[in-house]
């Protein structure tokens, strides 16, 4: 595919799921800057079986960083930490029916996303069994 | 649904009446102009008439102009022509920060193949800094190309007291007034212009056609080779309906510009007044007065463009984040770097550029749409919290 956006990642786009934040989040991830155009900050809610029950973002950014945003909430809820820990950015485009070649960062920046989400979660679980 | 185009400095819609002149040339009238015999002596005749008129539109004489594929063209051969030319008297070009990619590439070529170019920076409003461009003047310039009028925020650059300064040092100079001709009035004869480049779909005219102005006396060496067209500057078949159509555009503009500046002007400032008493945290790209009639560019804080340019495509409204021949880059705009933008705040900067079919009741549409827009997709923003 070349410069044009997918259905699906219009269908994102327009509809994004899961926008917003969640206050009493497990763990939330921080990635991109905004000189690069791209800043996505993601949301999970973790039960004690390690479940991520819930899942939200807010990102800055093109048409495929909000698609990426909305479809890496979609594919990690329902999925323990070990599952969403094998979410791929190819998984994410993927899902999306594909990304342009030069949008397939976005793609890159949302399993990124996930993965210092986890990150945040699994440090702070760390620190509240010291 | 309403439909809106808002992105002529991209391309306009061509007229009608000009796609009208230019059928009989794709039909019977199909003679090649360096014919002698009747069919390309009517070529011949039309591509002379459409000749004359785009003079007129500029102002020169009609010999000193140079009919091309376009703007790009228009440009490569006026900086590298003049480059290969006068390679012997020196190797230094000046150009300005914020030029078109078909002028700033022509430089970097350039200076792979041994020039030296200097590119004068631009001031907050997009203008060129002349300090800056007088002091890079060395013995060896040879040539100083700095555009009309800027694409992305439309600043209209000092031409005229560019040009005297080029003169007066016996520096050759040329604009690329692409976003210009056909927009604003413009005459020549009086002006200390050695070349100029402008591109006929920007004024409602085809695309794939052109042309450089080249003054009387002004050494040149072709780009392209091959047979003696275009008064041996620019040789292949001319592009006879194209050029028609050019020249019926520059007629119509030269009659209509008056009339347009004003409307388009008063459009412009109707949509900025619009936007920003609906929307806040906005802030206008460009000069406030010295800037094309047609042209409002405005920086959205917290957002990236392009998520706001598809969520005004869904309603219909089609306009830009800069430059069309940039959009495929990731880059922030080179423009409004150069401005001393933010690099955060480039992200979120839309290009409105108007068009004769625009009404008041399209800037309505727009000033409506872009609200509830601009609203979610702050609240979509991690930046805009830190704005509340």
């Amino acid at each position: 595919m070349d410069g044009q956006y997918s259905e699906k990642v219009m269908e994102h786009f327009k509809n994004p799921r899961n926008v917003g934040e969640i206050t009493d989040a497990s763990g939330i991830g921080n990635v991109g800057n905004p000189v690069c155009g791209d800043i996505m900050r993601l949301y999970i809610k973790v039960d004690d079986k390690e479940v991520i029950t819930d899942a939200k973002f807010k990102t800055f950014g093109c048409g495929a960083a909000i698609a990426t945003s909305s479809m890496v909430t979609e594919l990690v809820k329902g999925k323990t930490i070990d599952e969403a820990l094998k979410v791929s950015n190819h998984a994410v485009a993927e899902a999306l029916g594909g990304l342009p070649k030069i949008k397939m960062h976005c793609s890159v920046l949302a399993e990124e996303a996930l993965r210092s989400a986890i990150d945040d979660y699994i440090a702070k679980k760390k620190a509240k069994k010291v | 649904m309403r439909k809106v185009y808002m992105d002529n400095n991209a391309t306009t819609r061509m007229r009608e009446e000009v796609l009208e002149a230019m059928l009989p040339f794709y039909k019977d009238e199909y003679g090649n102009a360096s014919s002698v015999h009747s069919f390309g002596r009517t070529a011949r005749t039309s591509v002379d008439e459409a000749r004359a008129k785009v003079a007129r539109l500029l102002g020169v004489a009609r010999e000193d102009i140079i009919f091309t594929s376009g703007g790009t063209e228009a440009d490569n051969l006026a900086i590298k022509g003049v480059a290969n030319a006068l390679k012997s008297k020196g190797d230094h070009m000046i150009t300005c920060a914020i030029e078109h990619h078909a002028v700033l590439n022509s430089c970097k070529y350039l200076e792979k193949e041994g020039f030296k170019v200097t590119y004068v920076g631009v001031d907050k409003d997009g203008v060129i800094k002349l300090d800056e461009l007088k002091s890079a003047i060395t013995p060896k310039t040879i040539l100083i190309t700095v555009m009309w009028a800027n694409n992305e925020v439309g600043t209209i650059e000092p031409v005229e007291e560019i040009g005297r300064l080029a003169k007066e040092k016996g520096i050759c100079f040329h604009t690329d007034a692409v976003q210009a001709a056909g927009k604003i009035p413009m005459d020549l004869e009086n002006m200390p212009i050695d070349l100029l480049s402008i591109s006929a779909h920007k004024f409602y005219g085809p695309k794939g056609v052109g042309a450089l102005y080249i003054r009387k006396g002004t050494k040149i060496i072709p780009q392209l080779h091959g047979g003696h067209h275009e008064m041996k500057k620019r040789a292949g078949t001319e592009n006879v309906a194209g050029i028609v159509g050019m020249g019926y555009a520059a007629e119509l503009a030269k009659i209509e510009i008056p009339q347009e500046v004003k409307q388009l002007t008063g459009l412009r400032d109707y949509l900025y007044k619009g936007i920003t008493s609906k929307i806040p945290e906005v802030t206008i790209n460009g000069h406030l007065t010295k800037r094309l009639p047609n042209t409002l560019n405005v920086r959205f804080k917290y957002l990236e463009g392009e998520s706001i340019v598809l969520n005004l495509d869904l309603e219909g409204i089609a306009v830009s984040t800069g430059s069309a021949c940039t959009s495929g880059s990731l880059e922030p705009s080179h423009v409004l770097t150069a401005m001393g933008v933010d690099p955060a705040d480039t992200q979120g900067s839309i290009r409105f550029s108007l068009g004769k079919d625009n009404t008041k009741e399209d800037a309505d549409y727009v000033i409506a749409a872009l609200p509830p827009i601009i609203q979610r997709l702050r609240d979509m923003s991690p930046l805009y919290e830190k704005g509340r």
